[in-house]
């Protein structure tokens, strides 16, 4: 059993908070890059440009990319031959995202559903996270952790489609969804889109989604093509970089479906879209 | 598509040059409220007392920054999504207010409101939050500290670029940026 130091964990991710904060993901400063060459639309193009300044000023003053820093979600894979050791897993995260938000300058962002109050002197700064756990195979955690803001949460969407609608079907709810929000998820945009499992998991799968790099391709070839389509089916619509009207507003559709098998419920087709603002803030460790 | 240098408070005749698309850059005083002091300000008013601002040609920025660094004007200040304001929004305009900067859509109301008054909605780049930080040379709260965040603060900013969304000849530039570019 190999056995891994709580205050390790609580420093990793601590560090890994304040760096993907102020450090736009690589792929989507690519994808930035290739979205400012293509755009037609003057006022977009110089949208695009302000996005592309304002990642090189977050990077070198290491200052938030944007004042909304989000949730802190987590996805964690625990294997099975390892163990933590002065505390639990679950406190280590709690703890190191409240230092990372504390200690990074970083906005606490979590309250009271019914009362609006700030969590943070009552719970702890920025906290809770939403954390999901997975067993697997080995002796490593892996952690996935993503800064996940209030504008693209907003408009993010859950159904039940009827069987019948297939695939046609997904790519009308996926377009809909990305038209009504228009300006407000600040575009362009990453769309994760959570197929089958049941209706809670679809919903899950769509925000795990988001965390596969962009231009890497589906390895399902059928999911790869349906992701190309949803892809152009939103860009003809014409809303560009913060709505103000252009050619590139969504960069990528990521799908993830329920393994093994694709599967879901014989009576029901569950379908689930979770939008990613331009502010992609996410990292990926290894302990 | 024109580009402006403003400087606030903003008169009728800065407001009536603007168009849809416009890029400005702003200077001068910009104040910073959220929902939470705009139900105040309208309270203020309801109860005819004074405000803590005069609202006289003035420019309100939507913003909930991150906290400053020791030595930081202000940490990184990029919009959020207007439409929470709207309720209040028109009884400002009516009383003076001329500008408001945020991100996203506004309803029926507000863009009524910046027609029959002459006022205008400028969007900024949501996420730019550090490139905007730059463009804020001071910050002052002045009204409800403790409201933290979404206090009142009186900003000076130089050159802050935002982009006509709502004139105040009912153009909307989500709607006709997205008509312009759309395909069937
Ligand atoms: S949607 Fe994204 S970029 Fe826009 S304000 Fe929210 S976190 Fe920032």
């Amino acid at each position: 059993m190999r056995v891994v130091k709580y205050e390790d964990i609580v420093k990793a991710i601590r560090d890994m908070i304040i760096y993907s904060t102020t450090h736009l993901a690589p792929d989507m400063k690519k994808a930035l890059e290739e979205a400012y060459k293509n755009e037609k639309s003057e006022v977009s193009k110089a949208v695009l440009k302000q996005i592309l300044d304002n990642a090189k000023i977050a990077e070198e003053e290491w200052k938030p990319l944007c004042q909304d820093t989000g949730l802190a979600i987590f996805f964690v894979k625990v294997g099975e031959d390892v163990k933590v050791e002065g505390g639990s897993l679950k406190d280590a995260i709690y703890e190191g995202t409240e230092k990372g938000y504390k200690e990074g300058y970083l906005r606490a962002s979590t309250c009271d559903c019914f009362t609006r109050a700030n969590l943070k002197d009552k719970i702890g700064y920025n906290l809770p996270p939403v954390i999901y756990f997975d067993i697997v195979p080995g002796d490593k955690i892996e952690i996935e952790y993503a800064a996940k803001g209030g504008g693209s949460e907003n408009v993010s969407r859950a159904t039940v489609l009827a069987p019948a609608a297939g695939k046609k079907g997904i790519i009308e709810f996926v377009k809909k969804v990305i038209s009504d929000a228009g300006p407000n998820p600040c575009p362009p945009l990453v769309v994760g889109v959570g197929i089958g499992g049941s209706f809670d998991y679809a919903a899950v799968m769509s925000k795990h989604a988001l965390f596969r790099d962009i231009g890497t391709k589906n390895p399902d070839p059928e999911l790869a093509e349906l992701e190309e389509e949803i892809k152009k089916e939103c860009n003809k619509l014409g809303i560009g970089a913060m709505g103000m009207g252009g050619t590139e507003t969504v960069l990528a559709v990521h799908i993830e479906t329920f393994q093994p098998g694709r599967m879901c419920h014989i009576a029901s087709l569950p379908v689930a879209v979770n939008v990613q603002c331009h502010s992609s803030r996410h990292a990926h460790i290894t302990i | 598509m024109a580009e402006y240098k403003l400087r606030t408070p903003l008169r009728n005749e800065d407001v009536e040059k603007l168009k849809a698309g416009d890029i400005v850059y702003l200077s001068g005083v910009v104040y910073t409220a959220r929902d939470a002091a705009h139900k105040r300000l309208v309270d203020l008013i309801n109860e005819g007392k004074e405000l803590p601002f005069d609202l006289e040609g003035a420019v309100i920025y939507y913003v909930g920054p991150t906290p400053p660094k020791p030595g930081e004007v202000i940490g990184s200040a990029g919009p959020t999504t207007s439409y929470r304001m709207d309720p209040y929004a028109p009884i400002l305009i009516e009383r003076g207010l001329k500008g408001m900067i945020g991100k996203g859509k506004r309803n029926k109301e507000v863009i009524e409101a910046c027609k029959k008054h002459k006022a205008v909605y400028f969007g900024a780049v949501g996420g730019a939050a550090a490139l905007i930080a730059k463009a804020i040379k001071s910050a002052e709260v002045i009204a409800y500290p403790e409201l933290g965040p979404e206090a009142i603060r009186k900003l000076e900013v130089e050159d802050f670029p935002v982009v006509v969304v709502n004139d105040c000849y009912g153009n909307d530039l989500y709607e006709e940026g997205r008509k312009k570019w759309e395909q069937q």
